[in-house]
């Protein structure tokens, strides 16, 4: 790791002003992911500004029928949450299942999707629920934020603030996980609203997308077996050591369909 | 520039300069001379290095010391009562031959007794075995790390112990 000057600022504005006055500062959140890449030396700032002391960033609540989950709630408080259990069981039920208990110990939410990895959980949760980023300065549509392979809307220090997410009637996530990293191979979150099915698939593409011949399938008859007829083209997906585009291409099909016997 | 950095360290508070980038196993092992702490991969993977920070299992290797600025912090050297007596689940460790050549033994521990602590009802094996995902072993095999977890666990919370076979 490179020397850095590392700053815990107790308030957002504080952070803001420290990353103003930075050569290049970084935000740090639980540090799971961007820990391992300044081991790595892929990454050089001046100033890291670990968010871990404002209080601001903390919490998970209902606010006017919507949960509204703080950047800095880490993963396991997700899976924990009373709250979150009650509104969007399916949601905890994907914190749970992130990493390994240390990584979900540290690892929050907002950095999370802020780093936009194609493997992540998080991110189809956003966009299948349809929740809004909070930022410092203005609200993100899910369908506008994650914009490709660890990149986002987010502008150069901008920081999240939190995630609202409209309730949904049924709600659920099926991953088929690496075994080694525990990171989505394919993961299917897929989420009914009053009448509109929203799904997305994360891990298969090089960023989190909707699948849309599923969402108007399951919008007309709302079973596991509406997914039955569609195919899925391999084109673009991604292909690596742990699966071929045409294994993920069958994966999005067969997690989308757990998915939806998990959501009932 | 460095940052001072105030941690209690198993029950004792101690408060040191250190770089920014120092990892919070590099400040317990090297700066505090606690080397039962290990690292094994250095990347986030094995768990040999797991610490609690405020009671809950920890990566050292993949949290920076100043992150733990204002903590209690536990680590294996912790766990044992002052008379030297094991705790519970180092005991069962023991007792049920949960290692071999005891690298990962110390992060074992610590992510079995945060493990036990989050289940006050007890245990069961795929509890156990999805619980310590984030630790790697290259010796045992696991079944008998996860007996002695089972067990440790059911000492820790006052059930009548079971027998090694
Ligand atoms: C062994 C291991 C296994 C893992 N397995 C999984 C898995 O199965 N599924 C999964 O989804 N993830 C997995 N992860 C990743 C984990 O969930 C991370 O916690 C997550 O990717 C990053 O969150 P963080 O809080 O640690 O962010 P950090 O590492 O602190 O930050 C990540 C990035 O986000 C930026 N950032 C952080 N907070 C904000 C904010 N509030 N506003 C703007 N930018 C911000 C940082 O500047 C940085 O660029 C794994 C990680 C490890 C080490
Ligand atoms: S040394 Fe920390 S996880 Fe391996
Ligand atoms: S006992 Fe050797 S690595 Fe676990």
């Amino acid at each position: 790791m490179y020397s850095f000057d590392y700053h815990k600022p107790a308030s957002l504005s504080d952070a803001a002003a420290l990353l103003g006055k930075a050569e290049e500062g970084k935000l740090m959140a639980g540090g799971q992911t961007l820990i391992p890449t300044l081991k790595q030396r892929l990454a050089r700032p001046t100033d890291l500004i670990d968010l871990g002391a404002i209080a601001e960033l903390k919490g998970i609540k209902e606010e006017g029928g919507a949960l509204v989950i703080g950047a800095m709630a880490r993963h396991a408080d997700v899976a924990a949450s009373d709250v979150v259990k009650r509104m969007i069981p399916g949601l905890a039920d994907l914190a749970d299942n992130i990493g390994d208990a240390q990584v979900r110990n540290r690892g929050t939410i907002g950095g999370s999707i802020a780093n936009s990895d194609p493997a992540a959980d998080y991110p189809s949760a956003i966009v299948a629920l349809n929740a809004t980023v909070h930022t410092v300065k203005r609200t993100i549509a899910a369908d506008a934020f994650f914009t490709g392979m660890f990149e986002t809307a987010l502008e150069e220090g901008e920081i999240i603030t939190a995630i609202r997410f409209p309730r949904a009637e049924k709600a659920a996530y099926a991953k088929f996980r690496n075994p080694a990293s525990r990171y989505a191979v394919v993961g299917a979150f897929v989420a009914r609203t009053g009448g509109s099915v929203r799904v997305a698939i994360t891990g298969a593409a090089p960023s989190v997308f909707r699948w849309t011949e599923a969402e108007a399938a399951l919008s007309a008859n709302w079973s596991a077996a509406a997914i039955d007829g569609l195919s899925v083209k391999a084109d673009g997906l991604n292909a690596d050591i742990h699966a071929s585009a045409d294994y993920r291409a069958n994966l999005v099909k067969v997690m989308t369909k757990r998915a939806v016997l998990a959501a009932g | 520039m460095t940052v001072s950095v105030s941690i209690t360290v198993n029950g004792k508070p101690v408060t040191r300069q250190v770089e920014g980038r120092t990892l919070l196993v590099q400040f317990l092992r090297e700066t505090l001379g606690l080397t039962g702490t290990h690292v094994g991969c250095d990347t986030s993977q094995c768990g040999a290095c797991v610490v609690h920070v405020d009671g809950r299992s920890v990566k050292s290797c993949t949290l920076l010391a100043a992150q733990a600025d204002g903590c209690a912090v536990t680590t294996i050297e912790g766990l044992a009562a002052a008379d030297g007596a094991l705790h519970p689940m180092q005991a069962a460790f023991r007792e049920h031959h949960a290692l071999q050549c005891g690298f990962c033994t110390p992060g074992m521990v610590m992510s079995a007794v945060d493990l036990a602590n989050r289940h006050p009802g007890g245990m069961d094996e795929t509890t156990v075995r999805e619980g310590l995902e984030g630790n790697i072993c290259r010796c045992t095999g696991y079944h008998n790390i996860v007996k002695a977890v089972i067990a440790g666990a059911d000492t820790m919370r006052g059930a009548p112990a079971k027998a090694a076979e």
